[in-house]
């Protein structure tokens, strides 16, 4: 009964779901308040049906009802409770549902918290992401039906993947969903404004810190994803380049590009039209990022499996919702133009720069993406363009913004100083000179990682600089309101990454070897004993446990124990071993037995040594961290507070100082 | 009009997209064209299941056109084309090799004592080292040798009486017509 109630509370959504979208714009047109007053209980409503939804869903995991196609598929009697869970979003349907509940918890949140905003407004945001929730809620119920029955009932159900069973994927998807469909506010507060036919820097401040709040989620929705690459893969990569991949990576370059044009349009009245492009970009690479993984246009590593209909039906939604709001904004965009004007050397000069960059590198990662289709479209046969393009473009498209990173504060809004940044660049430079020329008998004269190090003092010395400028001049409790220390943050994140990934890409050792127990292999200086393979059980596994011994000169460092896992439905997968350091991780992963018939018990192993590969992690929660610090700003909070306690006329007038 | 731009560009993409999809419906993804096709042979050089001290190399089969089938005791779908093989065998007018691929010779030899032996020669990959040089990724296989050690086709998975009639007869007629 439950599934049928699950069906019945999608449909429900989804009829709310039509009257929040249509409704409240055409009562914003009409200038009808009774129509644009539907906006917030159906929201509401849509929210708890749609939450109802999905809690049946768990609870059918929960409670092993195989008669329902989805958690047959997905689950069985011996998958531990924890697993049952995100087993909920393990496979395609599931995970629809997830991004529907997702959604709406945005929606939910920007209903409650937009009582300050005109009307009008408030009503046409609600109204645009009430058109998102409509497509993906019929896209759920039309294509891809988490509550399809299954009869008879089977005994017991299929199994998760096992590659998805594995901490780091029980928070993966939620994170990176919270940050794909996050940018469904500044989206729909983009067509929200072109609709009206303008743009009030005050609406932009309101949407900055749901913007950044979007881009810290989808950073460390990344950041796990990468992560579970290296830890459960068993490559040892922590990034592939792969579909997939990049369609959560497009987003965030354009995300990125997008929080620092807000912050250029919200302060100075500026590129607004850039703005507004930038947010339709950014949510419309999330939704392109979803066709790609479940059309099956593309094949990846983890892909879902695919089904041309809804490859279609996507595409139908991409071109009404992308199309839509791009020719809205071809019609609509140069009555929102305007701002103050800006000299060369300006902090706008420089934050245009990287947002230019940003945004070609996120066309190029487009391009190299969907290569293989245009190959098969030119007739050009089975092509591909793999790390190599990417690797050899990507670095030079950031490195402008790695040279401009540690300048930006230091440059004023409008016109900069020459001479101030003169004085910087010059430390930093020498800064990382030295740094480079010591880091340079470290490390063998291995250019990639001379060059690590090198970018990364440059941008550190730039942000400290600047934080002791601020500690200098500024009075006691003035000196790093939260935006700006949420900025210095993230720029301090992406020095750390930058030693991450330059130092570990060039310093890394890698040995496949065949190890008979009691045999060592050295590499980066440790000492890896293999002592042999035995059986071990999991709840819903067993494994070959492999046992490698570290050591350096002598000293014990670790025991490593590398599995290869058997689980319930035969399905193979390698946990590897990771001995995790500040400078360096040691990794084990267990290959196959090397002779049937275990006579020396030899098993094939691939060692890794990786040296401050951790730190590409650290950085970018470093990264994500400045996001979600920069939305606190009290700017931010005071603003709305003061204006929902002061009385309705004052509201007006608050709104109106802000106007250029 | 510049501002036009985006949205045409997107026009592109979604016409892009759509051929992606009318595209897919109609060609398998997974299908990777070979790149041995109409290359050599690799050079190998493999036991005889039977009597393991003689060997059989890529110049020995020289000479005359032969299907090499890879199977194994252990592959499920090599029992489902055995029978078709078995049946086309005698009239397929090529020399049907047997290539035993990551099999133990006592389990491979119990099997086609079951199933029956269509091969006129059979050799033996224990470690599955020769396969990889023929980009083998699973049994069953199939790929067609010319008179010159060229690959003239190949099939990946069963051979079924549709493949057999519809791909692997016209391609063993549209061999070069040399010494058969």
């Amino acid at each position: 009964m439950t599934p049928e109630l699950g069906q019945i509370a999608l449909i429900l959504a989804l009829l709310l779901a039509l009257a929040q979208s249509i409704l409240p714009i055409v009562g914003a047109w009409k200038n009808n308040s009774a129509m644009m007053a539907v906006a917030r209980p159906a929201a509401f409503g849509q929210g708890f049906f749609v939450v109802m939804a999905f809690v049946l869903l768990v609870w059918a995991f929960l409670h092993f009802d195989f008669s329902v196609q989805y958690v047959a598929d997905n689950s069985n009697l011996a998958l531990p409770w924890y697993y049952r869970i995100t087993a909920v979003w393990g496979a395609h349907e599931g995970s629809m549902l997830l991004w529907i509940f997702i959604l709406n918890v945005w929606t939910l949140a920007l209903a409650l918290f937009s009582g300050q905003l005109p009307e009008a407004f408030a009503a046409r945001v609600l109204g645009v992401l009430g058109i998102i929730s409509v497509g993906f809620l019929a896209f759920i119920l039309f294509t891809s039906d988490p509550f399809g029955r299954l009869i008879p009932m089977p005994p017991d159900g299929g199994d998760l993947n096992p590659v998805l069973q594995d901490p780091g994927m029980t928070f993966h998807p939620p994170v990176i969903y919270m940050g794909y469909v996050g940018f469904s506010v500044a989206f729909a507060f983009s067509i929200a404004a072109l609709l009206g036919g303008e743009l009030e820097q005050a609406w932009v401040r309101w949407a900055r810190p749901w913007t950044n709040i979007a881009w810290a989620f989808l950073t460390c929705g990344i950041v796990a994803g990468s992560w579970w690459a290296y830890a459960e893969l068993g490559w040892g990569g922590w990034w592939f380049w792969d579909p997939v991949e990049n369609a959560s990576f497009m987003p965030w370059l354009v995300g990125t590009a997008l929080i620092h044009a807000q912050a250029v349009t919200e302060k100075r009245g500026s590129l607004r039209a850039w703005t507004i492009l930038l947010s339709i970009f950014a949510f419309s690479l999330s939704l392109l990022g979803t066709f790609l993984v479940r059309s099956g246009v593309l094949t990846s590593v983890h892909s879902f499996a695919s089904d041309p209909r809804r490859g279609l039906f996507i595409l139908c939604f991409l071109i009404v919702v992308v199309g839509g709001s791009l020719l809205l904004y071809a019609l609509r965009a140069p009555k929102v133009a305007g701002g103050k004007p800006f000299a060369v050397v300006s902090r706008e000069s420089a934050i245009l720069v990287g947002n230019l960059m940003f945004t070609v590198a996120a066309a190029m990662v487009l391009l190299g993406t969907l290569f293989p289709l245009i190959g098969d479209a030119l007739n050009l046969g089975k092509i591909s363009v793999g790390p190599p393009y990417f690797g050899l473009l990507f670095p030079l498209l950031m490195l402008p913004i790695v040279l401009l990173l540690p300048f930006g504060p230091y440059l004023r809004w409008g016109k900069g100083e020459p001479q101030i940044l003169k004085r910087v660049m010059l430390r930093a430079l020498l800064a990382a000179v030295a740094c480079a020329i010591v880091a340079a008998f470290f490390v063998d004269g291995k250019l990639k990682a001379i060059a690590g190090v090198a970018a990364a003092v440059w941008v550190a010395v730039g942000v400290l600089l600047y934080v002791v400028k601020r500690w200098r001049e500024m009075p006691r409790g003035r000196r790093y309101p939260a935006e700006m220390a949420g900025m210095l943050f993230a720029h301090a994140g992406v020095a750390i990454f930058l030693i991450g990934v330059l130092l570990s890409e060039s310093l890394s050792a890698t040995s496949d070897v065949r190890m008979a127990p009691g045999e060592t292999k050295t590499i980066g200086g440790y000492d890896f004993r293999f002592d042999g393979v035995r059986e071990t059980q999991g709840p819903n596994w067993r494994a070959d446990q492999g046992t490698v011994t570290v050591t350096r000169d002598g000293k014990p460092v670790a025991v490593m124990q590398p599995q290869k896992r058997t689980y319930t439905r035969e399905q193979i997968q390698t946990e590897s071993a990771i001995y995790p350091g500040l400078t360096r991780d040691l990794y084990v992963a267990l290959g196959e037995p090397m002779d049937k018939q275990h006579i020396d018990g030899a098993w094939a192993l691939r060692l890794y040594y990786k040296p401050f590969i951790r730190w590409l992690w650290f950085g970018g929660l470093m990264m994500m961290l400045g996001g979600f610090v920069s939305a606190c700003d009290r700017r931010f909070r005071i603003r709305r507070t003061a204006i929902v306690d002061v009385a309705e006329p004052m509201r007006t007038s608050v709104l109106a100082e802000n106007r250029t | 009009m510049s501002r036009l731009i985006p949205f045409i560009g997107f026009l592109l993409l979604a016409g892009l997209l759509g051929f992606g999809i009318w595209w897919n419906t109609g060609h398998d993804q997974t299908a990777i064209p070979s790149p041995l096709i109409n290359k050599p042979a690799p050079d190998f050089k493999l036991p005889l299941l039977y009597e393991p001290t003689q060997t059989v190399t890529r110049e020995s089969l020289l000479g005359k056109p032969y299907l090499l089938n890879v199977f194994a005791s252990w592959c499920i779908e090599c029992g489902v084309e055995h029978p078709v093989l078995q049946a086309a065998a005698p009239t397929l007018g090529v020399a049907l090799v047997g290539y035993n691929y990551k099999d133990a010779p006592d389990d491979a030899k119990a099997w086609l004592a079951t199933h029956g032996n269509p091969y006129s020669l059979l050799m033996a990959d224990t470690s599955g080292q020769t396969a990889i040089d023929f980009g083998v990724y699973a049994a069953p296989e199939s790929f067609l040798v010319d008179a010159h050690g060229v690959i003239r086709y190949k099939h990946i998975g069963p051979i079924t009486p549709e493949v057999l009639d519809n791909e692997l007869k016209p391609a063993i007629a549209a061999l070069p017509q040399e010494p058969r």
